[in-house]
């Protein structure tokens, strides 16, 4: 289409009765053959799955009967995250106070800074262990595990909290080094804060229940 | 005064350089372009800064869509025989039989969401016709019949002395009790080390992990 005759010229001729041979051009019209390529590159582009899953890491404790063997933390270098419905997270530091003066709500995008926050003051806290930062240094680590051995994350889904809030919730801990940290299921008494609080299914009737 | 000359043009381009880009990036994507196998549900998985590759091998995956139903696929490239033998030894736990007859049909990783008792069927229909069944999904809310612990004991059972990866992929809206129950399932058959399939991000700018990354930790 696009190629314009360029070869074959008439100047002279050969002479009477000589016919003359056409000479026909060369170009090969290519348009077709990029409007090919390109379809082809298309479709390998939608079909094309660059990134490949991952996956992370999850360890779970053993159950277990006996009270020794138990893990024990400090109450005070806890954080209980409550992870409820519509994305809402709940929070406490240590214990839960009864008239719920500590409890406290956050989104996905603050929880992080109070993660921080409090993991910074788990740290500050923190009296030298020679013991544990030996075993550290003996092994290669840092000793940024030692400081904050009193620092643990108790992370509680309720049952209206979606897979997608467990998995971000645990990645905030990979996100902010948090050592130590468990999956753990809510007490009543947090399901009710949680509930006063406008979180629970049972404060708003209007959400379909879990099937 | 002498007119100059405007010297006429072709306007024809070459195209030759056009076509090798083309071809170049063609075949790139030809070659880097992996086909996902066919799923009977699509499953979105949540974002995660973990940066392990999931093992296609010696691992089981457990999936939850966004109806909460629970799918077990088995991944054993390398023996085929194994996922029929669990399918096998799972059925029998139950209390249900199927034979090596029943399980023609069967290919590695395809996902099995039903309950014993419907499994057979299911089984017995032909690949094309088992992609149109909406499978109920394996029961697992129920503690007291959580299928899924048959699932995953023969799943132990036939990787005796192999590593076996449990994984679990669930949907961004499944809710947690289902995982909940899976976690659960696992735990009886004293489990406790599994992979959350998700897809990859990168570390939160000004994060921890990201100074971690940027110091090429």
């Amino acid at each position: 289409m696009a190629s314009l005759d360029t070869g074959g010229d008439d100047g002279h001729k050969k002479g009477p009765g000589v016919k003359k041979a056409k000479k026909l051009s060369t170009r090969v019209d290519m348009t077709p053959m990029v409007d090919l390529g390109f379809l082809l590159i298309t479709f390998f582009i939608f079909t094309a799955t660059m990134s490949n899953p991952t996956t992370m890491d999850l360890n779970m404790p053993k159950d277990t009967d006996k009270k020794d063997e138990e893990t024990k933390i400090k109450q005070s270098g806890s954080l209980s995250i409550i992870l409820a419905n519509d994305n809402k997270i709940f929070y406490y530091e240590g214990e839960m106070d009864p008239t719920g003066a500590n409890f406290k709500s956050a989104t996905y995008k603050d929880i992080r800074d109070e993660i921080i926050r409090k993991k910074k003051e788990v740290i500050s806290h923190y009296v030298q262990d020679p013991a544990c930062e030996q075993e550290a240094k003996a092994k290669g680590k840092s000793i940024d595990d030692c400081k904050q051995k009193d620092f643990f994350v108790v992370i509680k889904p309720t049952d209206d909290a979606t897979y997608k809030n467990v998995v971000d919730i645990l990645d905030e801990m990979t996100i902010n080094k948090v050592a130590r940290y468990a999956l753990v299921k809510p007490f009543p008494t947090e399901l009710d804060a949680v509930k006063l609080s406008g979180g629970g299914a049972a404060a708003t009737p209007a959400t379909p229940p879990a099937k | 005064m002498a007119k100059a000359k405007i010297q006429k043009k072709s306007t024809d381009t070459d195209m030759t350089p056009f076509v090798d880009v083309a071809f170049l990036i063609l075949s790139f994507f030809i070659m880097a372009t992996k086909f996902k196998p066919a799923e009977p549900v699509p499953i979105e998985t949540p974002n995660s800064v973990s940066s392990q590759t999931m093992p296609d091998n010696n691992a089981v995956m457990m999936s939850i869509d966004k109806d909460n139903k629970v799918y077990f696929s088995i991944m054993s490239k390398s023996d085929v025989q194994k996922g029929k033998d669990i399918i096998k030894e799972a059925a029998k736990r139950a209390g249900v039989t199927i034979t090596d007859g029943d399980l023609t049909h069967y290919s590695d990783g395809m996902m099995l969401g039903m309950p014993f008792n419907k499994l057979k069927s299911f089984l017995a229909l032909a690949p094309a016709e088992q992609a149109k069944v909406k499978q109920d999904g394996i029961p697992v809310l129920d503690s007291a019949h959580n299928e899924l612990v048959y699932w995953i004991g023969a799943a132990k059972w036939a990787f005796t002395g192999e590593p076996l990866k449990y994984l679990v992929k669930g949907d961004n809206v499944s809710k947690y009790p289902t995982f909940s129950a899976l976690v659960d399932a696992m735990k009886r058959n004293d489990e406790q080390k599994y992979n959350l399939v998700t897809m990859p991000t990168d570390a939160p700018q000004g994060t921890e992990l990201y100074l971690d990354r940027l110091r090429g930790k």
